[in-house]
C-alpha cells in the first residue's frame, strides 16, 4: 500500500497511511469493504490500458485529430447559421492578450476603462451595421438574442399582447431555443409557414395580426437564404400596433442590403460569429442586440455608456442598470447579467480592422461567388433553384437524388457540399442549402458543381 | 417642505387632489426629496382599470427606482405626458406640474380613509425620527 503512487491525488502515501491508522483500517480496500456492500464492489482492477508517457498521449491525440474532416481541410459550402469568413491573423494575437480574458462585464469603471471602452465601441459598430440607435454589450448567441427580443416586445406591450408570431423561415434551431427559453410561459408563439416563394406570406400574416400580437419576428436573409420584404413587413406590423423583430445570422448582409433599421425594424438581433469568430463546433458565439432609443428601458442586457468624470475627461461606465437584476431582481428585463465579453471584443476587432468598406467588400465577394455557384448548379440536369427571390450568399437547391446522400459522397471527395434540409425537416429529403463566401475559390466551386453532376447522374442511373 | 392643505395623502407618500369623482395623483414633497433627482417616469396606459394597491407607475431617480401604487380603485383617465423629457417637474413642482395620473373613482367613499394634511404631517414627522 505505502509504495503506491497516486499521481493526481495530493495526499502522500505516508499521509494516507496515517489517516487509515486514525480510522483503524489496514488499507483503503479494507476500508471500502467495510462501507460498500459487497455486491456493489467490482472485485477486480479496472480494465484500463497501461499508463503511457505524455509524448505518447500527444501522439495518439494527433493521430485521432488527423482523421477529422473540417472546414479547414475540405472545401466548405456549409452555412445554415455558421459562416466561414477570413479572420485576419492579427485578431488571434490581439484577442489572446491576458488582459482581455474575462467573460464578465466589469462593474467597476475605476479599474475597467479599457474593457468598457471596447464594449462601447462594439455597441457603436453594431448600431451602425444594423442601422439602429442603441445596442447592448451582447448576449449569449443569436438564438438567445431572438428569444430575449420577443420577451422585450412583450414588455413593451406591457404584457397586454400575449401572442408572438415567428416567421417559419427563421432558423429552426432559433425557433427551438425560443421554446426552450421559457417564452412559452409568457407568450403564445406561433410559427407562420413561409409562402410559395420561400418568404413570409404577407397576406396570411395580415390576416393573423391582431391586438393580441406583440411582435412579428422574421429572419432576413431567411433560413432559405432569401431576402424578406422588410419595409412592407414593417408597415403591416406597425399598422397592427406590434413590433417588428429582425434576426440576422450573418451581419455582413447588412453591408450589402438596406439595414434592418432603415427598413423600419424595432428590434434587430443577430449572431455575431461571422464577424471574426471561427466556426468551431458551434461556439462560443455572440448575440447582437439593438433597438430604438425610445425602447431602451425595456432592453435586456448590459449597456456601456460614455460620460465625463469630475475632471471633465471622457470615461465609460455601465449605464441604465435599473433594468438589470442586480438592482431589481424581480423586475429585471432579463436574467442575463453578463455578456460574451471576449467574443464581442473579437468581433469589434474584426469590424474595426475591416472597416465599413472591408465588410462591404467581403459581402460583395460572397454574394458574387454565391451567384456564380447558384447559376452553375441550376444548369446541371435535374437540379433547380426552387425560389426566384434575391439571396445573399446562401441558397436552396432542389436535388434529383437525396441531398443527405450527396453530401456524404462528396465529403469523401474533399467537399462539404452544403447542409441537407432533411437535417431539420425529415420530409425535405431532396433539398440542399448551399453557402458560398469570399473564401470559396473558383476552383472549389467548379469542383463542387462537377462532383454534384457526376454523383447525381450516377445515383440517378443506379436508382 | 410643503404640505398643501387641500389635498388627501397616503402612507406611500402620494397626494390626491379630489375633483368630483376624479382624483389627480402625484408624489409628495417629502417623497421627491427622498428620491433625489428624477430621471425617468414610467406612466400607466390611459383607460386601464386599476385597483387600490396596484403598481401603476415607476419613478427612477439617480438613486433608486420606486414603484408608485394606485391609492384608489377606478380607471386611469389621464397621465401627465408633459413629464416625458421634463421629469424634473416632479422635484421642482411635485403638487403642480409634477402630477402623475388621474383616476376616475369607482367609489367616492374610498377617499374617507385617506389622511388629511395634519395627519400626513404627523406621519412624516414620525418617519423622520
Amino acid at each position: 500500500m505505502a509504495e503506491r503512487f497516486y499521481k493526481y491525488i495530493p495526499a502522500t502515501a505516508g499521509e494516507i497511511e496515517h489517516m487509515l491508522g486514525v480510522v483503524g483500517y489496514a488499507s483503503i480496500d479494507a476500508l471500502l469493504a467495510e462501507i460498500v456492500p459487497a455486491p456493489q464492489l467490482l472485485g477486480r482492477p479496472l480494465a484500463l490500458p497501461a499508463p503511457v508517457s505524455e509524448g505518447e498521449v500527444l501522439e495518439a491525440g494527433a493521430q485521432l485529430a488527423a482523421q477529422n474532416q473540417h472546414a479547414g481541410t475540405l472545401a466548405c459550402f456549409l452555412g445554415a447559421g455558421a459562416y466561414r469568413h477570413q479572420i485576419p491573423a492579427a485578431i488571434h494575437h490581439m484577442v489572446s492578450r491576458g488582459e482581455f480574458l474575462t467573460a464578465y462585464t466589469p462593474y467597476q469603471p475605476e479599474v475597467s476603462q479599457g474593457t468598457l471602452q471596447g464594449i462601447f465601441e462594439f455597441q457603436t459598430m453594431v448600431c451602425e451595421l444594423f442601422g439602429m440607435e442603441v445596442a447592448n454589450a451582447s448576449v449569449y448567441d443569436g438564438a438567445s438574442a431572438l428569444a430575449e427580443a420577443i420577451f422585450m416586445a412583450h414588455r413593451v406591450a406591457r404584457g397586454k399582447r400575449p401572442k408572438a408570431i415567428i416567421a417559419g423561415a427563421v432558423h429552426p434551431e432559433y425557433q427551438e431555443v425560443c421554446c426552450t427559453y421559457g417564452l412559452a410561459e409568457i407568450v403564445q408563439l406561433r410559427a407562420q409557414p413561409p409562402g410559395a416563394d420561400g418568404r413570409i406570406d404577407l397576406a396570411a400574416l395580415e390576416a393573423s395580426l391582431d391586438k393580441q400580437v406583440c411582435c412579428v419576428a422574421v429572419q432576413s436573409p431567411n433560413f432559405l437564404g432569401l431576402i424578406e420584404d422588410l419595409p412592407a413587413l414593417a408597415e403591416l406590423v406597425h399598422a397592427a400596433g406590434a413590433l417588428l423583430v429582425v434576426v440576422v445570422t450573418d451581419p455582413h448582409a447588412c453591408a450589402l442590403f438596406e439595414s434592418p433599421g432603415a427598413c423600419g425594424a424595432d428590434i434587430v438581433v443577430g449572431e455575431g460569429q461571422a464577424l471574426g469568430l471561427p466556426v468551431s463546433m458551434g461556439g462560443p458565439y455572440v448575440g447582437l442586440f439593438a433597438t430604438r432609443t425610445k425602447l431602451v428601458r425595456t432592453m435586456p442586457g448590459r449597456l456601456v455608456g460614455r460620460t465625463h468624470d469630475v475632471h471633465g475627461q471622457p470615461g465609460f461606465v455601465l449605464t441604465l442598470s435599473t433594468r438589470e437584476q442586480h438592482i431589481r431582481r424581480e423586475k429585471a428585463t432579463s436574467n442575463i447579467c453578463t455578456n460574451q465579453g471576449l467574443c464581442a471584443l473579437q468581433t469589434a476587432m474584426y469590424m474595426s480592422m475591416l472597416g465599413p468598406d472591408g465588410i462591404k467588400d467581403v459581402a460583395e465577394r460572397s454574394h458574387a461567388h454565391a451567384l456564380y455557384l447558384s447559376r452553375a448548379i441550376a444548369a446541371l440536369p435535374g437540379f433547380e433553384l426552387p425560389f426566384g427571390g434575391h439571396f445573399f450568399h446562401e441558397f436552396l437547391v432542389r436535388t434529383p437524388v437525396p441531398a443527405a446522400g450527396l453530401v456524404e459522397h462528396l465529403v469523401a471527395h474533399g467537399v462539404f457540399a452544403g447542409v441537407p434540409m432533411s437535417r431539420y425537416f425529415p420530409d425535405r429529403s431532396h433539398e440542399l442549402l448551399v453557402c458560398a463566401t469570399e473564401l470559396n475559390t473558383r476552383a472549389q466551386m467548379d469542383e463542387l458543381v462537377r462532383l454534384l453532376g457526376v454523383h447525381a447522374a450516377y445515383e440517378g442511373g443506379a436508382a | 417642505m410643503q404640505f398643501p392643505a387641500d389635498l388627501k395623502y397616503t402612507k406611500e407618500h402620494e397626494w390626491l387632489r379630489v375633483d368630483g369623482d376624479v382624483v389627480t395623483v402625484g408624489v409628495t414633497d417629502f417623497a421627491q426629496d427622498a428620491l433625489g433627482d428624477v430621471v425617468y417616469v414610467d406612466l400607466p396606459e390611459v383607460d386601464g382599470a386599476v385597483s387600490a394597491g396596484d403598481t401603476v407607475a415607476e419613478i427612477e431617480s439617480v438613486k433608486a427606482v420606486s414603484d408608485v401604487y394606485s391609492p384608489v380603485t377606478g380607471q386611469i383617465v389621464a397621465v401627465n405626458e408633459e413629464l416625458d423629457g421634463s421629469e424634473e417637474s416632479i422635484n421642482e413642482d411635485p403638487y403642480g406640474a409634477g402630477w402623475l395620473f388621474q383616476i376616475k373613482l369607482a367609489d367616492v367613499a374610498e377617499l374617507d380613509g385617506m389622511m388629511d394634511v395634519a395627519a400626513y404631517q404627523a406621519f412624516v414627522a414620525e418617519q423622520e425620527h
